[in-house]
């Protein structure tokens, strides 16, 4: 009997604790916003259905790759019957502009990281001068007998 | 016939693992042997004057286009470096030239690239198959599927193929948006500008040469300019004794 | 079932020894770590010398792990009583090898995370597709064979029936990891070095010398450190193994010498000229080519004396000569000499860095690791731990 504040204060931490999902961001004022992707202005319509690619954006962009890489195709039929050529920063980034405005709204809110962008360039990035290395005259030739 | 439980389970079980075997190898090897959507049968292949390109020596502005349309970095450290299209000595290319070698070509330096070989050993090796030969005759290379062994590196026996060792892109002064970089772990190397083929539009390299020493074309074209140069010159390829049988044949 | 309980017991010196053995694996796994970062340049790997000591560990350990063969074949096939104590030993030995050998290709990767494209995308006619099903099928045979020897043993009961035929099978089976290993090697055009059909019999001598040396040296080890004692015949037998497969794996390295420096074809000699003396001011292997050489004559001279052979002391000397002297040749010497000069005639340099070290110790340890605590298992299962080790 002695131990019962003890064991009240115990539970009482316990359950401040276990119930912080619950009362934490409403404390600090922060409200649950979700992801903001800047849609693009131009065409209000995607290669498919909103719903489809917001579900399954990233097995279309799969099938692109094989079938670009692998099988040489240039070009996607979609379901409305458009033409489309299978590119992710030529097509994807012609509408939705800026991986950070678009991508990365959802992205990085659902914490799924992307290695699309360590290879694929991002035309905004490129349109920006690259200040690292830069050598006089473009990316170095090769010497001879090296 | 009677059979029991526990055989009936174990038959189903190796019908399920036969079914289920993938055949996605053998498919995509199939699919992608039908290659690029061409109409007549293509095989790319590129011949190198060298009396020409040697017309000019020091001249590098085919290795400068190529580095420049690919995103090819510039690494300092030797070690590391990557490279596509390349100068390198007669010596170097042709080892079993010797002390005969004519003064005209001793010390002297020409491209040398992937040559896209109709038995390359690296697509023999690759246990990814993130290369493989496609039906016009390009070697190419998924940089999505390569898992960075380097078997193919070890395989190559012209020293065509490049590792890359660190990050590429601070090492790449002018991004260029129409192609991707590759990222670090990858081995890359010459893709014969597939993706200006696909458009219509010659290799890089062979636009830009001022001599006009790159020949490009088909094989399978009797009249094109390729076809020309090979029945009317002589013409070498890189360590035919090997049986890889180059497409990157040397017009002496 | 797995009676891991078992390894969770010990003095002073064992925890001693387990706490180093973490802190190189520590070391190890942030160089790692910072090489999954930075990428594969912080080795001292470079566009010619593509594979170097992680590939070298690779080659060596698939040999060690196949050499399990030689204590399992002469008990199961031939009832050689003699080895009935130490064939856990040996596949115990084969498991910590194989699961070395495939960190080891692991850490070479350069998009390790895709390794498993390997299964998925399956390309039969790459020989490193093959490697991964060799290996792995051979550390799950292991494993199943010593869990269930050693589970019959705990219980004191004869191993069930249907082990046998598995442990016939790894016979086999550990023959053709080697020979798949050498296979990476000697079917590439472009490699004189290695590509002579008498690699794969060069790498199963060199196994069978090296692996069989390194059980030597445990077992004299365990004699030492608990009340095991493999038996004077059976370590004399052991030795008797390793002698034959060393004089084979001499004579072979002679047949290969004959044959480029009397065939004079020069792609061929350059590449003993470079690891024997050394090309272009590049003669870094030498010394260690040499080495292994003279180490290698030594001790097949000390073998082939039966009263030296005898003497335990001399034996263990001789083993240890053994195992180094393999290590070399084919941990340092068969890939490095393989791809220097390049194809294109260059002399490249190369020089193993820090990181690239401190991995290569890590992995050793994690190998360390997985055969102390199996051997102490074992021993303990034999209660033949002695009683200052409880």
């Amino acid at each position: 009997m002695r131990d019962r504040p003890l064991i009240l204060a115990g539970l009482l931490i316990f359950l401040v604790v276990i119930t912080t999902p619950f009362w934490y961001d409403r404390a600090a004022g922060m409200t649950a916003k979700g992801p903001e992707p800047k849609l693009p202005v131009a065409e209000r319509r995607c290669v498919e259905a909103t719903a489809y690619m917001r579900a399954s954006h990233m097995d279309l962009l799969v099938s692109w790759r094989d079938r670009v890489v692998r099988q040489g195709e240039t070009t996607y039929v979609a379901s409305d019957g458009h033409h489309y050529t299978m590119s992710l920063s030529k097509t994807c980034l012609d509408c939705h502009k800026s991986k950070a405005d678009f991508c990365d709204r959802c992205h990085n809110y659902a914490a799924v990281s992307l290695p699309c962008w360590d290879c694929h360039v991002d035309p905004s990035l490129a349109r920006r001068a690259v200040p690292q290395l830069a050598r006089a005259g473009g990316a170095g030739p090769r010497g001879s007998g090296r | 016939m009677s059979i029991n439980r526990r055989e009936f389970i174990g038959a189903g079980f190796s019908a399920l693992a036969l079914l289920g075997t993938p055949a996605a190898g053998k498919e995509e090897k199939a699919r992608a042997e039908a290659g690029t959507p061409a109409a007549q049968p293509t095989r790319w292949a590129m011949a190198i004057d060298v009396r020409r390109c040697l017309e000019l020596p020091g001249c590098v502005k085919c290795v400068a286009a190529c580095n420049r349309a690919h995103n090819v970095p510039a690494l300092d450290d030797a070690r590391h470096e990557v490279k596509w299209i390349w100068k390198q000595r007669f010596e170097d290319l042709f080892p079993s030239s010797g002390a005969s070698l004519a003064d005209a070509f001793k010390g002297k330096a020409i491209p040398a690239l992937c040559n896209h070989c109709d038995n390359p050993p690296c697509v023999r090796v690759c246990p990814t198959q993130a290369t493989w030969k496609r039906a016009d005759g390009i070697v190419m290379m998924d940089w999505h599927r390569c898992i960075g062994c380097r078997y193919c590196m070890a395989a190559c026996p012209y020293g065509s193929r490049s590792f890359n060792w660190v990050d590429p892109r601070p090492h790449i002064a002018t991004l260029n948006p129409d192609f991707p970089t590759r990222t670090k772990g990858v081995v890359e190397k010459c893709n014969l500008c597939e993706e200006r083929l696909a458009v219509g539009k010659p290799p890089a390299c062979v636009e830009v040469c001022p001599q006009k020493a790159l020949v490009f074309g088909n094989l399978d074209d009797p009249d094109s300019a390729l076809r020309g140069v090979l029945r009317s010159r002589f013409s070498v390829q890189r360590k035919p004794e090997l049986g890889t049988r180059p497409q990157v044949y040397y017009v002496i | 079932m797995f009676m891991f309980e078992k390894a969770l017991t010990g003095g002073r010196r064992y925890y001693g020894w387990l706490l180093l053995l973490l802190v190189v694996i520590g070391a190890g796994f942030l160089a790692y770590l910072r090489q999954l970062d930075q990428g594969l340049g912080i080795t001292g790997l470079g566009r010619d010398v593509t594979w170097g000591l992680y590939i070298a560990q690779f080659t060596f350990f698939v040999g060690v792990a196949a050499s399990a063969v030689m204590v399992v074949l002469p008990y199961y096939l031939h009832d050689y009583k003699q080895f009935s104590k130490i064939t856990i030993l040996g596949e115990f030995l084969a498991i910590s090898c194989v699961t070395m050998c495939m960190l080891f290709v692991f850490v070479d990767m350069g998009q390790p995370m895709r390794v498993l494209n390997v299964l998925l995308y399956p390309t039969p006619w790459s020989m490193m597709f093959w490697d991964m099903l060799s290996l792995g099928g051979y550390l799950l045979l292991n494993g199943v064979i010593a869990l269930v020897t050693l589970g019959a043993e705990r219980k004191d009961v004869a191993p069930p029936a249907w082990i046998r035929p598995v442990i016939i099978l790894s016979i086999p089976w550990a023959v053709s990891i080697h020979t798949v290993t050498a296979f990476l090697y000697s079917g590439l055009p472009g490699r004189p070095f290695w590509m002579t059909a008498i690699l794969a019999p060069r790498f199963l001598a060199s196994a069978f010398a090296s692996g069989p040396a390194l059980l030597v040296l445990v077992c004299l080890l365990l004699r030492r450190l608990t009340a095991f004692d493999a038996g004077r015949e059976a370590i004399q037998k052991l030795a008797v193994i390793i002698t034959y497969a060393l004089a084979v794996s001499v004579f072979f390295v002679l047949m290969e010498l004959f044959t480029v420096f009397y065939s004079q074809l020069p792609e061929d000699v350059e590449h003993f000229r470079f690891v024997f003396a050394g090309l272009e001011g590049n003669a870094e292997l030498v010394p260690w080519m040499w080495t292994s050489a003279l180490l290698a004559i030594v001790a097949l001279a000390l073998l082939l004396v039966p009263s030296a052979r005898r003497n335990e002391r001399v034996l263990a000397a001789a083993c240890v000569m053994v195992f180094v002297s393999l290590w070399i040749e084919k941990g340092l010497g068969l890939i490095v000499g393989g791809l220097i000069p390049s194809p294109l005639g260059a002399v490249a340099r190369y020089v193993p860095t820090l990181p690239e070290i401190a991995i290569v110790l890590g992995i050793w340890a994690i190998g360390s690791l997985l055969l102390t605590v199996f051997y102490r298992i074992a021993l303990s299962v034999r209660g033949q731990l002695r009683a200052q080790w409880e």
